[in-house]
């Protein structure tokens, strides 16, 4: 077996009886029960579920990442020491833990789903498209985590980029674009909107989710603007593949960033 | 077996090792000591591979360290403070780092036996003190009979008990060729164990030789204490 795999495996293990990753499924599974017996039909329980999704992914992942890897410290050390390349090393860290809490993330919301049944036609697509965007974002921020608690050698430093990028991504971007578009409301602003769009993960995986459930007043001023210039599959085409984008650029930078450091 | 060339290492202002010229041959315990933030631990890393000098080079064996990681095949690490993944029993820590060398045939277990470490092994991580830890690590430094073993302050955390049990293991080791390097504070155990003692100050190489001429030449019974003499002769 590939030194990357092995590494996944026991890091695999360790996640599957960490408690923190347990809670994290439970949430899932606790908030979804509760979203199934008030809302009643599974695509309002989908709807209530997407902002859930895009603040708290994010959020999880890339404090869980941060804290993870830089507690493992040591153990990464004695793991250099032995006769494996710190790029195996590397992607063996972060394909275990991106693929734990992805995996709590799906547990958590596809048990529900699966119990209470579709109801109408469609939800499980739109389910799908939940859970993708789910665990794309788990995979975006678990690198972002990687990238940062490699690069900053003080993890308070490290834990503080982590909070600061989560709230400029989650919270405050979407009102930076509304002072933006309202500040120049009198210019012709698609195409600056769409651009600002694709430099935001949560932004994407939010567009992705609310073309398929056909909300466009939900969308925020990006999406609305995002749906209006490409129609719906062109559109999360382009979102799809920006969130691509999105996950490899930070995997990449914190692999570099891996390979160079001193430990 | 291990050779250093003037080996640099700067961390943004701070120089922790100054151009370090060292030999390390086969069959022989060396000990770096000094005070604390002399470079010790940085020396050590670099052996590892760990950390990458910024001028000079490190050759293992004739061939100079490049990046390339399949010397460790050859080296065993036992760190200062281990820690292992908390979920994980100690059992299957070891299993991992079989695992990641192939699981060759005829690992070294001795040391497992001589610590008693058994009925700790089917516990998760979490739940063993700190000595234990410290255990498991000196025995997984030994496991896969390596031709060169790094120490770390090994027997920092251990009870006298387990402290004999590693300085035991250590001697037997050498005397069948193996190549140690290891890092302690303790005057006593540097003469028991060492046939040579490299005192780090301020990232440069003070004093390199027996471990007894050390303590002859500064009357000390405690490194720090050593150090202090050796400062206050070259201030004079």
């Amino acid at each position: 077996m590939n030194t990357a795999a092995k590494v996944v495996r026991y890091e695999l293990r360790d996640m599957v009886r960490s408690r923190w990753v347990l809670a994290y499924a439970l949430f899932f599974l606790g908030f979804c029960e509760l979203l199934f017996r008030t809302q009643g039909s599974g695509t309002r329980v989908l709807l209530s579920l997407v902002n859930v999704v895009l603040l708290l992914v994010p959020l999880v992942a890339i404090v869980f990442g941060t804290v993870y890897l830089y507690g493992s410290r040591a153990f990464i050390e004695l793991l250099l020491a032995q006769p494996l390349s710190r790029g195996r090393l590397f992607a063996g860290l972060y394909s275990g833990l991106a693929a734990s809490l992805a995996g709590a993330f799906l547990v958590g919301v596809g048990i529900p789903f699966a119990v209470h049944g579709a109801g109408e036609p469609g939800v499980y697509g739109t389910l799908l498209v939940l859970a993708l965007c789910g665990a794309l974002l788990t995979f975006v921020f678990t690198g972002l985590a990687f990238w940062i608690a490699t690069h900053f050698e003080d993890r308070l430093k490290g834990f503080g980029a982590a909070i600061l990028l989560w709230l400029a991504f989650a919270i405050v971007y979407d009102g930076v674009v509304l002072v933006v578009a309202g500040a120049f409301a009198d210019y012709p602003l698609e195409r600056a909107m769409i651009t600002l769009m694709l430099l935001n993960p949560v932004d994407l995986a939010r567009v992705l989710m609310l073309l398929r459930l056909d909300v466009a007043a939900l969308m925020g001023y990006t999406g609305a603007a995002f749906e209006r210039f490409f129609g719906s599959a062109a559109g999360a085409a382009l979102a799809l593949a920006a969130l691509l984008a999105w996950w490899a650029g930070p995997v990449a930078l914190g692999l570099r960033a891996f390979r160079r450091k001193d430990f | 077996m291990i050779r250093l060339e003037g080996v640099c290492k700067r961390y943004g202002r701070l120089d922790v090792l100054k151009g370090i010229d060292l030999e390390f041959e086969a069959g022989t315990v060396t000990a770096v000591a000094g005070p604390n933030g002399s470079g010790k631990s940085t020396l050590l890393r670099i052996v590892l591979g760990l950390v990458r000098p910024d001028h000079g080079r490190v050759y293992f064996d004739g061939r100079p360290l490049n990046g390339d990681w399949r010397y460790r095949e050859r080296v065993g690490y036992m760190p200062q403070a281990p820690a292992f993944p908390e979920n994980l029993t100690g059992a299957e820590v070891l299993a991992l780092l079989k695992d990641l060398r192939g699981n060759p045939a005829g690992t070294d277990e001795e040391l497992l036996d001589a610590f008693a470490l058994a009925p700790e092994l089917d516990k998760p991580v979490r739940t063993l003190s700190t000595g234990t830890r410290q255990k498991v690590s000196a025995a997984a430094a030994f496991l896969f009979r390596p031709d060169v073993l790094v120490l770390d302050e090994p027997t920092a955390g251990l009870d006298p008990s387990a402290s004999a049990a590693l300085k035991d293991k250590i001697l037997r080791e050498k005397a069948a060729g193996r190549t140690f390097l290891l890092s302690s504070h303790i005057m006593s155990e540097l003469e028991e164990l060492s046939d040579r003692v490299v005192f780090l100050l301020d990232g440069a190489v003070r004093y390199a030789g027996p471990a007894l001429g050390l303590a002859a030449e500064t009357g000390q019974v405690n490194l720090e204490r050593a150090a202090a003499q050796l400062m206050r002769r070259e201030a004079s």
